[in-house]
């Protein structure tokens, strides 16, 4: 029940069920195509032929869709309202991408075609991957990982065949306390030991805990710069040259790049190797949790080492068109990292949004990103400032990380009660608890497509919060109230684990 | 500029005010001079959405996909029929545009959404616990080695050469990292040979991974080859294509611990390649060392049911270098059609599209294997794709073969040299409910017509 309207919505009150325990024996919405060959008996022998038939809903195709479109109403989503999901990148996603992906020639070519039939797909796999490495600063561009942690993955085994290949068994890879969650992760399956660097005073990398733990063994950096703090760190330069003179790279993950684009590149940084969050920096609908793409651009020294196959392009000596290929005839490659070529659909969006913006429109992008996340802490920084103070510095690039605590002492109410109550107000949380290196924290990043009113918004939804919970923080340690359900018991979900429908 | 962003002269003055700076630049100051780019981005300028839209168009026309031939194209993805009911639900906003369900209380339609499509995969593959999906098939069935590499400790996997070419090559990728060693096992009349598989065994193996049905399309004893991994503790690891699991024994029946599988003949395009997902489904065991995300049921503060991410302490964000996986996001808009598809198809859709798939490839297999020149490569039952010699030099002869099919607009299939030396003279043929008897029909006449011109060039060759 809400304590602030006194009943359940009408969302609240319709239970949750599932499409298994809707419809009826016997009901259906698909139509077989006729048998037109002759039926034979046993085609598959006993044993091998199924015995009881997997239990799928039986449904009309009105009862689906009403099923699935009643669920879809029980989402918060980012057409719908502000998604300040710091570290994610919720900006909007033109619909110009989803009409030309869905083009047959794209949508429905199959990746096994014949080079020589797919040209425009390999064309635009070119010349995406001259944009990216033009981007990046970087010469040499994979598209093929599947995601930011593919590429990470891709770029710790990069490294290892780096190594390996000059004769050198290095055991450890550094990341610093801010790094996503990801990257040690990766370490871990890359088969290397975790080292953590301290951050300094600002937010940085700790340059004197980085010299004394580079050495000989040191395979790898990790560094998301812009950091996960909003931070562009200062001391890239001498990092750069620490790493590089123990013969480790320098990767670079690209989940901030969005703040930089026109103003500095990785390569130019040092970095070796740098993945690029398609779907974030270059805004790919994120689905609910996927697909996106994790492309990698990395230096000279890295190419021989890249995934297979590569996409070639060769002029013919006749001044003839030129023509495009896949070259798996690389001798040093890694190998595949997956199927295929790649997650192409979002390829094909990313070219389409690089086309759209250009070199001016991609500046655009990471001064307006840079500007709204500054302004909103401005504004945050003025009305609620005490109580959510900036965690590092006194500016951020495209998002920034506040601190819950002084709050949760002042008020009685967690970053989390916060994020819930926003709900109430129809806008999405910013990212919790994350960076961990802080307190209570909330990563905020508003992105380059929110207009000021939203951000005035924002600002207006926080400080209402705040002032509610001065009077009564119960109000927001009970939110939210007017969502399709209330808090809910994950500890419960953790330890009496139930992940699909009994039948 | 672009019509994404909103700023005007107009906001521009006060929000610089506000944050106590003259110009945008001035807060990219921190970006220290010898890392900072000097000119431009080079790249050409943007360009109108109606420019952009016949640029993307052009490219598509290049390409010639299943709507420009008839299509026999398979070994991984397939040209199968997507309903219009997974093209409107996917493009759905409150699907397409939010990110992963970190806060439940309005996530509750994708956390749902992930719980129907778990008991989806669950009931197909006839195991008890499914994640919410992963990025692809080969690389959820090197997840899998991984799996079983936490799970037993052991230093080696075998592979059977049945299992798709990208995941073997993706396996010994990804293991490099983990540090399992690779072995193949090899066909024996283009099943996997148990024997060698007993040979090859002993108890520092890992796992045994098999695919269902392999490569060459032949359906496996998953029984015998799961009771000879089990003998030794290893474990034993099926990727299966999902579609077939109608008329398949479910692998998890079977005695399968793990089963992975390409998702994309779920109601997912080909998109060249991808996003499609990967699906991992296994016993209860492994529930908390599975990689990627899972959804729960639960109650919510007023009791009422709610779904949300659990198991959560397995995770990267959580556990760091201690995760079961690097994985961070799950495919969830492709599992999204894969369960709408599987909805539509439902429980006796998915027995009859396998049925009428195992009755027009059997009928393309005999009406091909009869024409001159052109055999079975194996006699294995099938469901949707098989494996045929051409009797036509080898390799070479294969593509010229393929090439004057293509010039007929008949896309033949995978000349198996493209990945097995020992299949020089193989065709992978893949027969969908899209291909009707009519099409079979004209197939076979342009391949026996392909067939002859090569053999009749091969013997002119010879002659001179």
């Amino acid at each position: 029940m809400s304590i602030l309207d006194g009943g359940a919505t009408a969302q609240q009150r319709e239970r949750a069920t599932t499409l298994y325990e809707k419809g009826a024996p016997g009901r259906r919405a698909y139509v077989a195509p006729q048998l037109d060959v002759p039926h034979v008996d046993d085609l598959i022998p006993q044993g091998m032929r199924r015995a009881e038939p997997p239990r799928l809903p039986e449904a009309s195709e009105p009862e689906i869709v009403r099923h699935f479109v009643n669920l879809s109403k029980r989402n918060f989503d980012l057409d719908s309202g502000f998604y300040p999901l710091g570290s994610c990148t919720m900006k909007h996603n033109p619909r110009l991408h989803e009409r030309v992906a869905a083009l047959p020639g794209h949508a429905r070519l199959h990746p096994l075609q014949d080079p020589k039939r797919a040209q425009g797909a390999l064309e635009l796999m070119f010349e995406l991957q001259g944009a990216l490495g033009e981007i990046a600063g970087l010469p040499h561009v994979s598209l093929q990982p599947s995601a930011g942690s593919h590429g990470e993955l891709a770029g710790v085994l990069l490294t290892r065949a780096f190594h390996e290949d000059r004769g050198e068994q290095r055991t450890k890879v550094l990341t610093p306390d801010s790094a996503h969650g990801t990257n040690p992760a990766t370490v871990t399956m890359a088969g290397y030991e975790v080292v953590k660097v301290k951050l300094d005073a600002d937010g940085g990398v700790d340059v004197e805990d980085l010299r004394a733990k580079a050495d000989r063994d040191t395979a790898c950096l990790m560094l998301t710069n812009p950091s996960t703090l909003g931070i562009f760190d200062p001391n890239i330069e001498e990092i750069a040259e620490i790493v590089h003179g123990v013969g480790a790279t320098l990767y670079y993950d690209g989940a901030n790049l969005n703040a930089i684009m026109g103003y500095s590149r990785p390569g130019d940084m040092g970095f070796d190797i740098v993945h690029f969050n398609l779907h974030k920096t270059f805004t790919q609908p994120h689905g609910g949790g996927g697909p996106g793409a994790g492309p990698i651009a990395v230096s000279e020294r890295i190419e021989p080492y890249l995934p297979r196959p590569q996409v070639v392009c060769s002029a013919p000596a006749n001044g003839g068109p030129p023509a495009f290929d896949l070259d798996y005839d690389r001798p040093k490659s890694i190998g595949k990292l997956r199927g295929f070529q790649g997650n192409y659909g979002v390829f094909v969006r990313t070219y389409a949004y690089i086309r759209s913006l250009g070199a001016e429109g991609l500046k655009d992008v990471s001064e307006v990103a840079v500007l709204n996340a500054n302004y909103l802490l401005a504004r945050l920084r003025d009305e609620v400032g005490d109580l959510l103070p900036l965690a590092f510095g006194e500016r951020c690039m495209h998002e920034f990380v506040l601190s819950g605590a002084p709050m949760k002492k002042a008020l009685g109410i967690r970053t989390l009660d916060l994020a819930k109550r926003l709900l109430d107000h129809g806008m999405h949380p910013p990212t919790v608890y994350f960076p961990l290196v802080v307190e209570e924290a909330l990563l905020i990043e508003p992105t380059e497509t929110e207009t000021r009113e939203t951000l005035d918004a924002f600002v207006d939804a926080i400080a209402s919060i705040v002032r509610e919970a001065a009077d009564d923080p119960e109000i927001a340690r009970d939110a939210p109230y007017s969502t399709p359900v209330r808090r809910l018991d994950e500890a419960g979900a953790a330890k009496r684990p139930r992940v699909r429908q009994s039948l | 500029m672009s019509g994404y962003t909103a700023v005007t002269e107009h906001d521009l003055e006060p929000m610089l005010a506000a944050i106590g700076v003259d110009s945008i630049e001035q807060l990219f100051d921190g970006i220290p001079a010898g890392v900072r780019l000097s000119g431009e981005i080079d790249l050409p300028p943007g360009e109108p959405e109606q420019d952009v839209y016949a640029e993307l168009h052009r490219l598509a026309q290049r390409n010639v996909c299943t709507e420009d031939e008839t299509t026999f194209l398979g070994a991984g993805m397939y040209d199968h029929y997507v309903p219009a009911i997974v093209d409107m639900l996917m493009s759905r906003s409150e699907f397409l545009t939010p990110y992963t369900p970190y806060q439940p209380e309005v996530s509750q339609g994708g956390l749902q959404v992930m719980f129907e499509y778990q008991t989806a995969i669950s009931e197909l593959t006839g195991l008890p616990v499914s994640n919410a999906s992963l990025y692809e098939g080969p690389s959820a069935v090197g997840a899998a080695a991984y799996l079983a590499k936490l799970s037993n400790k052991r230093p080696r996997v075998l592979v059977s050469r049945g299992v798709h070419p990208d995941s073997r090559e993706t396996l010994r990728t990804l293991a490099v990292g983990y540090g399992t060693t690779v072995q193949e096992i090899a066909l024996d009349d283009a099943v996997t040979d148990l024997n060698a598989l007993s040979d090859a065994l002993s108890d520092d193996v890992s796992a045994v991974i098999l695919q269902q049905p392999n490569f060459l399309g032949a359906i496996e004893d998953v029984a015998a080859l799961s009771a000879a991994a089990h003998e030794h503790g290893a474990l034993a690891i099926c990727a299966a294509d999902p579609l077939t699991l109608g008329v398949i024994e479910a692998p998890g029946r079977q005695g399968a611990d793990v089963c992975v599988g390409e998702g994309q003949t779920l109601g997912n395009r080909l998109d060249f390649g991808g996003p499609s997902f990967g699906f991992f489904a296994a016993t209860e065991q492994h529930l908390r060392s599975m990689p990627g995300r899972i959804a729960g049921e639960t109650i919510d503060a007023d009791g009422r049911r709610g779904f949300v991410l659990t198991l959560q302490t397995r995770e990267q964000h959580i556990r760091r270098e201690k995760a079961t996986s690097n994985i961070c996001t799950s495919q969830a808009l492709n599992a999204l059609a894969g369960v709408v598809y599987l909805s539509w198809l439902g429980r006796e859709g998915i027995v009859e599209i396998g049925e009428l798939m195992l009755q027009r490839t059997h009928y393309a297999r005999e009406t091909l294997a009869a024409i001159e020149g052109v055999s079975k490569l194996h006699d294995r039952p099938v469901v949707r794709e098989f494996a045929l010699r051409l009797d036509v030099g080898g390799p070479d002869g294969v593509s010229r073969v393929v090439e004057r099919c293509a010039a007929a607009q008949i896309n033949a299939g995978f000349a198996l040299a493209r990945a097995y030396d020992e299949y020089g003279d193989g065709l992978l043929v893949a027969i969908t409910e899209q291909r009707s008897r009519q099409d079979i029909d004209r197939f076979a006449s342009v391949l026996a017509e392909a067939v002859a011109a090569e053999r009749a060039r091969a013997a002119a060759g010879a002659a001179a």
